[in-house]
């Protein structure tokens, strides 16, 4: 499913994915269109995680292909991924950063292990991505120290102080009070907009994906069953779409 | 056909783990030779793992030495071989007890540390964190940890032997009233710089077990809290098994 006329920057293609017995995702083809953000919605336990997984190389899927900027990372060795990475970042659910370094360490990592920036070029990087997240103070604060909605600014700034052009957010608004929500959105948006770069977000908030969302596919059974703009998913015919927007128990879906 | 279901299963389990934890070493060894080494995480490990094992490496040491030098003097003094002590005490301690008790030790404690931390670093995302910024885990945490035992294990065996030693020889001396001079001369006449050497070989090749096993025990982790005992347990079973199975095959190799 594509819309017409766009420029992507990454293309899932007919991508089977198991683990064990069980099916996660089945002939699943999603494209992700440059400068757009995109958000993929489903039920818990669909395959939505798998989805950003697939896209950053993290998971490499048994059938099908995954193509980044056109080329087709599946069949990359893994320093090649390595560096289609470094265009892309991943931010975590649960932020996953290094618990044993300081926030400004975190979001240092990537500049100190793939630039040769100077430790002072580093340091006003560091500071200037915080600043963007509004977590300047935080810099020599510990994770263990910050609240989850300042956890999940943190790993922002540590996705986006590289200048990626395609950040992938997985579940960026799970678990945080309805204030700490729109500023999270709020931020991605900020986000997007000062990097012009592409998104990828996976969330359940609907009103956090409708304010945000250019596109939205809805993942169901192991396939993208729909993909359009935002204001057309809004209002889809498709029973399954409609019935997961209305949270409704009657319906298609089996619960 | 259950057995057969079964033997198969464990012999493709037990293939699949040999070769990951040989394609990890050799990937860590790999980043190694190519000098791929952070430095600052390397001393922090080194202290971390090294030099907080001393307290409890020194206790193991320091009441092994002593008991031999108390077997043993019960038995030379009574057949008047009382100056053989230090030499009896010396060479079980350099050759064998040293760099093995150390090892069991450091595995115990340290190993387990490392399976842990990288059994919660997994189960936390942060590993997978690592892989999406393009950083290799092997090269990120395994080298560090590795490169710091190959560095404190030998140094905490030579530490050992003569702890071990020296509480050998104050028993002698309380117990079977040998000299200090003669306990010293009997060791320095039992023993020679090869014996050590041969010893720190073999804490080079417990340092490699220790840090490999607890890595990939670590790295391999699933299934959450639970997962993260499971694999701290193994690390520490394993590791002190491979340390008995190596030791006697060193031991074999280089005094047999």
């Amino acid at each position: 499913m594509n819309p017409s006329g766009t420029k992507l920057i990454a293309r899932i293609e007919d991508a089977t994915l198991a683990f064990g017995e069980s099916v996660i995702l089945k002939n699943c083809s999603l494209d992700i269109v440059d400068g757009a953000i995109t958000c993929i919605i489903g039920l818990s336990g669909a395959g939505k995680s798998t989805i950003l997984r697939l896209l950053d190389g993290l998971l490499l899927p048994s059938a099908g292909h995954v193509y980044v900027h056109g080329r087709d990372i599946c069949h990359m060795t893994e320093d090649q991924r390595n560096r289609v990475r470094q265009k892309i970042s991943l931010s975590f659910q649960f932020s996953a950063l290094l618990d044993s370094l300081t926030v400004g360490e975190n979001v240092a990592l990537p500049l100190r292990e793939h630039t040769r920036l100077s430790e002072a070029e580093i340091r006003q990087t560091v500071m200037d991505s915080l600043d963007s997240v509004g977590l300047a103070g935080a810099y020599d604060s510990l994770p263990a120290e910050l609240s989850g909605g300042m956890l999940k600014r943190a790993g922002f700034a540590r996705a986006i102080v590289t200048r990626p052009e395609l950040v992938l957010y997985d579940e960026p608004t799970t678990g945080l009070d309805p204030i700490v929500t729109n500023l999270i959105t709020d931020t991605i948006l900020k986000l997007r907009a000062k990097l012009n770069s592409s998104a990828v977000v996976i969330s359940h908030d609907l009103q956090s994906i409708f304010a945000m969302a250019d596109y939205v596919a809805m993942l169901f059974e192991g396939a993208i069953i729909a993909y359009d703009t935002a204001d057309r998913i809004r209002n889809s015919s498709n029973p399954i779409v409609a019935q997961f927007l209305q949270g409704s128990e009657i319906g298609p879906i089996p619960i | 056909m259950r057995f057969l279901d079964r033997f198969g299963r464990a012999t493709v389990d037990f293939f699949e783990y040999a070769g990951g934890l040989t394609l990890l070493t050799a990937e860590s060894v790999g980043f190694m030779v190519r000098l791929r080494v952070r430095l600052a995480e390397t001393i922090s490990q080194a202290a971390l793992l090294g030099v907080q094992s001393l307290i409890i490496v020194m206790l193991t040491s320091l009441f092994t030495g002593m008991v031999i030098s108390l077997e043993s003097a019960q038995q030379a003094v009574a057949y008047g071989f009382a100056n053989l002590v230090g030499g009896a005490v010396a060479y079980a301690s350099v050759r064998e007890l040293g760099p093995m008790l150390t090892g069991v030790v450091v595995a115990g404690r340290v190993g387990a540390a490392i399976a842990a931390e990288l059994g919660s670093m997994v189960v936390t995302e942060q590993i997978e964190a690592l892989r999406s910024m393009g950083l290799e885990p092997s090269r990120f945490l395994v080298v560090p940890r590795l490169v710091a035992l190959l560095l404190m294990l030998p140094l905490l065996t030579i530490f050992a032997d003569v702890v071990s030693i020296a509480g050998g020889m104050w028993i002698a001396q309380a117990y079977a009233h040998v000299s200090y001079d003669g306990f010293l001369s009997s060791v320095r006449q039992s023993i020679d710089v090869s014996d050590v050497l041969k010893g720190l070989l073999k804490a080079f090749v417990f340092a490699v077990i220790i840090a490999m096993v607890g890595a990939y025990q670590g790295l391999s982790t699933r299934g959450g809290a639970a997962g993260v005992g499971r694999s701290t347990t193994f690390a520490v079973v394993l590791s002190i098994i491979l340390i008995f199975i190596s030791n006697f095959v060193l031991s074999f190799l280089l005094f047999g």
